[in-house]
């Protein structure tokens, strides 16, 4: 469960990134955030984790609180929290495996890590999680040899590997094609309803966000302006959303819902 | 903005006045040190007398000056490795993407910068008259000096590593050196080796001069043979750390073409 209480980021340059916000996510949910580019919906997301720093307020992961955690605390809670980017951040140099692998640090000592010493049971979980995002062959090859697509489902692995029970999403097909994103969408909802991880992904398109979120949350300027199941979310919700009528370059096309 | 305005293209006084500048600095410097071309013109006549004494070279000297040849690619060898160990520790403390705490790397960096400004000469003599009369001198010099190249040019080049990766080490709760051995040491690795070549290519140029203060090598050769006025014998030492250096320079050249 993810709890937001009355959170605010205030950027130096005093831009206002996140607004009052209060929220509860709950296990299992596949929850679309949703608003324009610069609504605050990347803040949000890093905000869980913790990769950006809030400026008032708190939020508790599973009740602990993240916001107040330091040292070994925040890597704890960081462990159970997998994040899959926009481009796809993987290190290219290396194979698939170590890639999947480098999802599993947070349960070992530092040591036998860099040497790479994993535990057989993490071995075999990492070849498991790519077997789920359907890549089971790509394991020792290097990860710049993959497609766009097959990368983002490296990084999907690499949280399933992690054991994490939540996935934030930021942006995870934006750089895809309209074909490889479907696949990338349907790993994760698989992985949601299979698992039953939470999972948390902004998108920009609104089709997409139809087609797999049980609820979504329409931020702008910072705020939240719709949170509701996807049945609500009708095209006037998504105007209102995004402060006027909803564009062509929004929508993907040809998903059937 | 004010968009009813025309847009003008950026001013261009800003390079006019560097090279300003720039011209006003070489006139002061030329003027300052008393620099007169025409001393260099009238000494002319003595470097036909000075070429005419270096030919031909002694090719029988070669075999002579094998040894003190090698030991000066050995002792660019030594000093380079272990200047290139000490300095893993300081690239990472001195790379801002990596200790995001200002006082951490700006600390490290005024302790490199006080390193690189000693010479290398300098530091040979230091080490000569610590050590006395030898390669170790030489070695320890450096041991120093590439540890000063080698640090500058891996840490500039850490900072433009994709931050991709570093976040995402941080978002599966890795450590400090888990973050560094997952994220940093495999995007910056082919640099660093490659700028390990190269300082020592550097080393070998720069350990066939350090004999002239007495800490071995080839140098050593090369300062009695001109003091003795041996200048055959100069021309064969000359020649012999042409070849080797060529040699150096084309080996890690076609390594670090494929490194990067």
């Amino acid at each position: 469960m993810i709890q937001f209480n009355q959170v605010k980021k205030v950027y130096p340059n005093g831009t206002v990134g996140l607004d009052n916000i209060n929220l509860t996510i709950h296990p299992g949910e596949f929850v679309i955030i949703v608003g324009l580019s610069g609504a605050g919906k990347s803040t949000l997301l890093r905000a869980m984790n913790r990769l950006h720093e809030i400026s008032e307020g708190e939020i508790l992961i599973d009740g602990k609180s993240i916001t107040k955690a330091k040292g070994a605390d925040l890597r704890r809670i960081r462990r159970d929290i997998g994040m899959i980017f926009q481009n796809f951040n993987l290190v290219k140099r290396v194979s698939v495996l170590r890639n999947v692998l480098s999802g599993r640090v947070g349960y070992h000592g530092t040591f036998r890590t860099l040497f790479g010493l994993w535990p057989k049971r993490d071995i075999e979980l990492a070849h498991d999680a790519l077997r789920r995002v359907n890549i089971p062959d790509k394991a020792y090859v290097r990860a710049d040899q993959l497609s766009g697509g097959q990368q983002q489902r490296v990084s999907i692995a690499r949280a399933l590997a992690q054991e994490a029970k939540i996935i934030l999403a930021d942006e995870p097909v934006a750089s895809l094609d309209p074909l490889t994103t479907v696949q990338v969408m349907d790993d994760l909802k698989r992985i949601n309803q299979e698992l039953g991880i939470t999972t948390i992904v902004n998108l920009h398109f609104l089709d997409l966000a139809r087609k797999y979120g049980t609820r979504i949350i329409g931020l702008r300027a910072g705020k939240v302006v719709f949170d509701g199941p996807v049945e609500e979310a009708t095209d006037e919700v998504f105007a209102e959303i995004y402060g006027r009528k909803i564009q062509k370059d929004e929508l993907l096309g040809n998903v059937e819902a | 903005m004010n968009q009813s305005k025309a847009i003008k293209p950026p001013s261009k006084l800003k390079y006019t006045l560097i090279f300003l500048v720039l011209a006003v600095l070489y006139v002061i410097s030329y003027i300052g040190i008393k620099a007169d071309f025409s001393e260099l013109w009238t000494g002319l006549p003595n470097i036909g007398n000075m070429l005419s004494q270096l030919w031909p070279p002694d090719f029988a000297y070669f075999k002579s000056i094998l040894k003190p040849m090698f030991e000066t690619v050995k002792m660019a060898v030594l000093g380079t490795t272990i200047g290139a160990l000490l300095s893993i520790p300081f690239t990472l403390l001195a790379a801002r993407n990596v200790f995001l705490n200002r006082w951490v790397t700006g600390i490290t960096r005024l302790i490199l910068n006080f390193i690189r400004t000693i010479p290398d000469l300098l530091l040979a003599s230091v080490f000569v008259a610590i050590a006395g009369l030898g390669p170790v001198a030489g070695i320890a010099a450096l041991i120093f000096f590439s540890f000063g190249i080698i640090t500058k040019m891996t840490y500039e080049s850490v900072e433009t590593i994709d931050p991709g990766p570093l976040e995402s080490m941080t978002a599966v709760g890795a450590n400090k050196l888990q973050f560094i051995g997952f994220a940093v040491v495999p995007q910056a690795l082919p640099a660093f080796i490659a700028y390990v070549l190269y300082t020592f290519e550097v080393c070998v140029r720069a350990s066939a001069i350090l004999g002239l203060v007495g800490a071995g090598g080839i140098g050593m050769g090369l300062k009695t043979n001109l003091d003795l006025f041996n200048y055959t014998h100069v021309t064969s030492i000359i020649l012999f750390t042409l070849i080797i250096v060529v040699i150096i320079d084309s080996v890690s050249a076609a390594i670090r073409e494929k490194l990067l």
